[in-house]
């Protein structure tokens, strides 16, 4: 059973497991709305922390037009037409190591993941 | 090259508090979404309207909207593959990645130093070094480079892509954050690590505790004819006065700088002691304040020498540190002492007995705990090299070093000259629901004094706060007028056992409802009659102590994990989430309803306080 306990003006309840199980009588007004990457609406959401300094840093412009463009790409496959654009960016990219390094060190970490992979595919074909 | 290609998965929270308020979300923090999968980055690009794990109450899940997992973002991988793309979302997501700090300290030859005394002198050094390099006129002009200032350019820039914005810094550092430099830094064995600033975050990544490298930043020679703009620093440059009707700032070499839009985020100043302001300067050598980058550097090169170290201050930075200092300097056999007015620690904010079994932690993790009581005199001795506090409970306490940490003050010194308005209570400038002081004349952080119109008038000196009003006055500068909606949460971690969120208000003069997790531990039954609604007097309390000192297990248990209510009128205007992470948006979502509850133990329910603590 719970127990409460009253201090001056402060209250405490040690509450058991059994006591909270039953669910709360209380009803919440849906969360604030916390928009990802992508609005409801389908555009950007360029204020999204998951883009770190992307927008912002030096190469802001390059990545947006880039992304703007893959995003509303309705080629087949998607972004064909996106080519020169990303060109673009990865030319600025260059120019700033310091700033996007870490993220063309994850990219070889990840080509070598791949490579590993297909090793493994082609020796698990060899073995069968 | 295909793979070169890189939606990085952003980590829920690595970045953590630290960057929690940036999206209009709570996904916070450091201990949150431990063990969960991280979210990718990009999701409904590829899903189209993906159900966000919904469970009623979901506090995180519901947050991570855009959010898949592994297999969902190597299908993105492809897709962006498709056309042979790179995009190197990179570790600047959250900014994980790390960079050379020291290298980048050493070619800034940034600050210098000289040894006068034992007690460093710090000579700031400007980049630029000659005014003529900053723009005369500039669209967007920050005063201050701390974490309001850095979240307002992103959101400038995020509105304005190519936004000219130009930050004035009083300090010689890039922007960085500050929380870590009482917290994280101190743990960790690799002092290599911490010397250069990186710590590590819960999930065991590390970062660096700089927001962007230097080359992230225009040089501010550029800033006028770069073709998309920029943002640039002035770093060890002061803003003397502004001009609000010509729109105008003054530099302290005289150079004056036109805006259309500006930002005050000068943040706020350590306050000490009288009897230090009094001191000669020997004494005052053997005393210092704890909030920038130098501030730490000397204190760790000082843990290496010295043998005890009082800190003057029981609130968070106080208590934080020295939990944080008892723990590093454990090996060294550093005696830590801390000495405060109140009860307790965080005994302003959190209830008596809450704040007596932080401070039975505290004192666990070897600090020499002295409450109630106050430094009334100060004196050298031990040929100058020890400082002796005469305390007013009689005591004399001998020690190396003193550690003033009772609070800060609101840097608005512009305001006088500029005829802006100073809240007569709660000090800093005193701005509207958009953050505006004057016509594009904007403030944030903590030198705003703010209109919430949920819990009135406040200012607010924490993290999350100089995060999310930095981007609100950053949109609004962009054109947005929002006013302040988000409720900041703020956190504290004391050693390695009490860890904490809190949201709303959170003063122990308001009235309290904790409701804890009752173990499964031997029946604490001993402590209090079992009855829903007995209550007990504080004779029970005692007792509970008693009882406590004879079985710590049980009072371990007793308030290990819980929810805290603070209520005015009967109404929540407070939540501290104790010991009890990933439950943030709840907390905001109920302190929202901005309503009387006839039974919190059923608001308490929504927390689910026996659940996994992360």
């Amino acid at each position: 059973m719970s127990q409460v306990i009253k201090d001056g003006k402060d209250t405490i309840i040690f509450a058991t497991k059994e006591d909270h199980q039953s669910p709360s009588k209380v009803i919440l007004s849906p969360p604030e709305p916390s928009p990802g990457l992508i609005f409801p609406d389908g555009s950007i959401n360029w204020n999204c922390p998951c883009l770190g300094g992307m927008a912002t840093g030096p190469c802001g412009v390059e990545f947006r037009e880039s992304f703007t463009c893959f995003h509303y790409s309705k080629e087949e496959p998607k972004g064909m037409e996106c080519r020169e654009k990303f060109t673009a960016m990865w030319t600025c990219m260059d120019q700033y190591p310091e700033v996007y390094t870490e993220g063309l060190k994850d990219d070889e970490e990840f080509l070598n993941k791949e490579e590993q992979a297909g090793e493994t595919i082609k020796n698990k074909e060899a073995n069968s | 090259m295909l793979s070169k290609l890189r939606l990085l998965r952003p980590p829920v929270s690595p970045g953590s508090r630290i960057l929690n308020a940036w999206e209009n979300k709570n996904y916070s923090d450091k201990k949150n979404g431990r063990g969960k999968t991280t979210p990718p980055l990009i999701q409904d690009e590829f899903s189209t309207n993906p159900k966000s794990p919904t469970t009623t109450h979901s506090s995180e899940s519901e947050n991570n909207n855009g959010w898949q997992n592994d297999s969902k973002n190597n299908q993105s991988f492809r897709n962006w593959s498709l056309f042979g793309g790179a995009i190197i979302l990179s570790g600047t997501v959250y900014g994980i990645y790390h960079f050379d700090i020291m290298k980048q300290k050493k070619d800034d030859n940034l600050i210098t130093e000289e040894n006068t005394n034992a007690k460093k002198i710090r000579k700031l050094v400007q980049i630029p070094s000659l005014s003529e390099s900053i723009p005369d006129n500039i669209q967007y002009l920050l005063i201050g480079g701390g974490t309001a200032s850095f979240s307002a350019f992103r959101a400038i820039k995020s509105a304005d892509p190519t936004a000219r914005v130009l930050v004035i810094s009083a300090e010689g550092y890039l922007p960085h954050m500050r929380p870590p430099l009482s917290k994280e830094l101190w743990y960790g064995d690799d002092t290599e690590m911490a010397k250069s600033l990186n710590f590590h975050q819960w999930n065991g990544t590390s970062r660096s505790l700089f927001y962007e490298p230097e080359p992230f930043y225009t040089p501010v020679e550029e800033l006028t004819t770069a073709k998309n703009g920029g943002i640039s620093l002035a770093r060890g440059w002061k803003v003397e006065s502004i001009n609000v009707s010509k729109k105008k700032v003054k530099l302290n070499d005289g150079k004056e700088i036109s805006y259309d839009k500006c930002l005050i985020a000068t943040g706020s100043v350590p306050k000490t002691l009288k009897l230090y302001d009094d001191a000669n300067e020997e004494l005052k050598n053997k005393f210092s304040v704890f909030r920038s980058i130098s501030d730490f550097e000397d204190l760790w090169e000082q843990l290496g020498h010295i043998k005890s170290i009082a800190i003057i201050g029981g609130g968070f930075l106080g208590s934080e540190l020295a939990a944080s200092l008892a723990n590093k300097g454990k090996k060294n056999g550093v005696k830590i002492y801390q000495i405060f007015k109140e009860k307790g620690n965080m005994g302003k904010v959190l209830p008596k007995y809450l704040s007596h079994w932080t401070t039975e932690k505290v004192r666990n993790e070897g600090v020499e705990v002295v409450t109630e009581t106050e430094v009334e005199n100060c004196s050298l001795e031990n040929n100058k090299r020890q400082v002796n506090l005469k305390l007013s409970n009689g005591k004399n306490i001998s020690v190396d070093h003193v550690i003033m940490a009772v609070g800060a003050k609101p840097n608005t010194e512009l305001a006088t000259d500029a005829g802006l308005e100073i809240d007569s209570k709660l000090d800093g400038y005193l701005v509207n629901s958009e953050l505006q002081a004057r016509t594009d004349l904007y403030i944030a952080g903590d030198c705003a004094c703010f209109y919430d119109k949920q819990l009135g008038r406040r200012r607010v000196e924490h993290h999350d706060h100089a995060v999310i009003s930095g981007r609100l006055a950053g949109e609004n500068m962009a054109g947005a007028a929002k006013p302040y909606q988000h409720q900041p949460m703020f956190w504290s971690d004391i050693g390695p056992s009490v860890g904490y969120e809190a949201i709303g208000i959170v003063d122990s003069s308001l009235a309290t409802m904790g409701v804890f997790a009752k173990g499964n531990h031997k029946d604490p039954s001993l402590l209090a009659n079992e009855t829903d609604q007995n209550t007990l007097t504080n004779k029970k309390e005692t007792n509970e102590e008693l009882v406590s000192k004879n079985n710590e297990s049980i009072s371990e248990n007793d308030y290990n994990k819980g929810v805290v209510f603070y209520l005015k009128n009967d109404v929540i205007v407070g939540i501290v989430l104790w010991n009890l992470f990933n439950r943030m948006s709840i907390a905001r979502q109920v302190l929202k309803t901005n309503r009387c509850y006839k039974d919190l133990n059923e608001v308490a329910k929504l927390f689910n306080i026996h659940g996994d603590s992360s």
